[in-house]
């Protein structure tokens, strides 16, 4: 463990660490993320509808949960899910363009459309998790430690909320960059340095 | 609690808060068949911001050499002439723009027409309307689906209680285009005609363009008597599904709750829910506000005026409703002729004198996402 969070979970293109411990992911023929979903022995069938935004965030926090011991049956009021990227949903969202690019070929898929919504990511988490508190989902350039934290230190400022969710989760055209953290109240001071250090 | 300082909405019913305020009032709404916009092959139901207009009035405002899109000529717009009635300067270090958009300049994605394929990011759109005042502050995103300009305007509140900034510029906006209007086609969400919220025969809802600008400080000061303040604000998760509306209301009843913890159901004179108009929101809300025990309070939807104006609607509707109590009016939902949600609700069909001092505006959207603001008058 780390001093200063309870726990955190680190995924690029190439490595996953969880609480400075490096996950052996076997690669197969499959995609990186359906990897790591194999290798960390998640059994969710509903992963495999998700888009790969929404697929990355929840790998994030699955990672970051394995042993923080949060009861997933029992809905859960004090915990804020809260996400920030550069891309939104980018990445579905020109999946979706193609659906209806060419009159000639115009499919638009209401299961592809509903990921074109950034937030959709701390709506899975949610519900994954049965996490009742709020969720948020802001977009920033470049992933900038203070206002993350600001983000999160906003979330605490409703005082029904002991834990917050929080991850920078981005995900476009085949590039996989998240940082998930959970942290707890008292936790926040240190917060913003943190985020520095383990998103390097 | 924070301070409205001013505020506007670009809309299909006028570029100013009190031209949307009048013609909402008099029950009028642009809501009309559009079967040529955007080559889609089946017609819909929705509000457009004339461009001819809105390219008038930002020419006479635009100062710069750069190319800006529909959607951020009209947020450009709107923060101007919510400035205008302000001595705030926008370019000083304690002001922060917060942006509230689900898809920005999506559109862009189907033929960027000239522009860089940076404009698709919704941060490029925040920076350049930032930029326009000299703001030289990293803009804040906020992407909640439909709940975005509620969680706005909470950004806000928290910004401004922590002292990270003495102004916050919200501004809500979301354009319509082939893609935001064929996903919520493939959706079978819209209706065919003007949508009816909370009616029996609701069948879905209609799309609108908007921009709207709060401008919120920290104090009263010089603020006239009877300025509005966002007392109260929160969000909570349905934890239940990503696009469907919860069963039960619980997520919805959970913010509500938190909103109302300082105050009683009859100090509040209307909510202003979302009332999409889609079968199972509607009554998902008529759930939520029966558990809060607000059911008898007066309820009403905006939907049938401006259409959903998805990034825009918690902006929007916030101002509208702010207007509302400041005229001591509650305004009917536009188009409901037969009451018809699961749990009862008192949803006037005639505008109605109103003389209590404060309202709840609520909102709920895809990925499980609940909102609610509790607004006050000063006076």
């Amino acid at each position: 463990m780390n001093a200063g969070i309870t726990s955190y979970c680190r995924i690029t293109n190439d490595k996953v660490i969880v609480n400075a411990q490096t996950i052996d992911v076997p690669r197969t023929d499959s995609s990186w993320l359906n990897d790591i979903y194999h290798a960390a022995n998640i059994s969710y069938p509903k992963f495999f509808k998700m888009d790969n935004l929404a697929k990355a965030g929840f790998l994030g926090a699955e990672l970051t949960l394995q042993d923080v011991g949060i009861d997933k049956t029992e809905p859960k009021k004090n915990i804020a899910v809260v996400c920030c990227n550069r891309s939104s949903s980018l990445d579905d969202d020109t999946a979706y363009q193609q659906t209806i690019q060419n009159p000639a070929d115009y499919y638009p898929s209401p299961a592809v459309f509903v990921y074109t919504l950034a937030n959709i990511v701390t709506g899975e988490i949610s519900i994954r998790n049965k996490i009742m508190g709020e969720s948020a989902f802001y977009v920033m350039e470049h992933c900038n430690p203070q206002k993350f934290c600001s983000f999160v230190r906003g979330a605490f400022s409703d005082k029904t909320i002991d834990a917050c969710l929080c991850g920078w989760t981005e995900y476009n055209n085949g590039n996989c960059d998240v940082l998930f953290l959970f942290v707890t109240r008292n936790e926040l001071n240190d917060l913003e340095l943190n985020i520095e250090k383990l998103y390097r | 609690m924070i301070y409205q300082i001013s505020h506007n909405i670009i809309s299909s019913l006028g570029f100013t808060s009190e031209d949307n305020y009048r013609a909402v009032k008099s029950g009028k709404t642009n809501l009309t068949l559009q079967d040529k916009a955007f080559s889609l092959p089946e017609p819909f139901f929705g509000s457009l911001i004339n461009e001819e207009l809105l390219d008038a009035e930002f020419s006479i405002i635009n100062t710069k050499s750069i190319r800006y899109t529909k959607f951020e000529k009209a947020a450009i717009l709107s923060v101007y002439k919510a400035l205008l009635q302000t001595n705030i300067a926008a370019d000083a270090p304690n002001v922060q723009f917060i942006l509230s958009t689900t898809k920005g300049n999506v559109h862009l994605l189907e033929n960027l027409d000239g522009f860089d394929a940076e404009r698709v990011y919704l941060w490029k759109s925040a920076q350049l309307i930032a930029e326009f005042f000299g703001n030289k502050n990293e803009p804040i995103v906020i992407s909640n689906a439909s709940i975005s300009g509620a969680s706005a305007q909470i950004t806000a509140k928290r910004m401004l209680e922590a002292n990270e900034c003495d102004y916050a510029i919200v501004v809500g906006a979301d354009m319509l285009s082939k893609f935001v209007v064929s996903g919520f086609q493939s959706f079978k969400a819209l209706s065919r005609e003007l949508c009816k919220p909370y009616d029996k025969n609701r069948v879905g809802l209609n799309l609108g363009e908007a921009a709207a600008t709060i401008i919120y400080g920290k104090t009263a000061q010089q603020l006239p008597a009877d300025t509005i303040v966002l007392a109260a604000g929160a969000m909570a998760n349905d934890a239940n599904h990503i696009s469907g509306p919860s069963r039960t209301g619980a997520g919805l009843f959970l913010a509500i709750q938190k909103t109302m913890e300082d105050i009683q159901p009859e100090e509040i004179a209307f909510i202003n829910a979302h009332g999409t108009a889609t079968a199972y929101n509607d009554d998902m809300e008529s759930l939520a506000l029966t558990s809060a025990h607000l059911n008898n309070r007066p309820i009403n939807s905006l939907k049938a005026y401006f259409g959903h104006t998805l990034g825009a609607a918690g902006v929007l509707e916030s101002i509208i409703s702010s207007l509302a109590i400041i005229d001591n009016t509650i305004l009917k939902t536009n188009n409901l002729q037969e009451q018809g949600t699961v749990a009862p609700l008192n949803t006037p069909t005639e505008n109605q004198h109103c003389n209590e001092h404060a309202f709840l505006k609520v909102l709920s959207g895809f990925g499980g996402s609940n909102a609610a603001l509790l607004f006050k008058k000063t006076k």
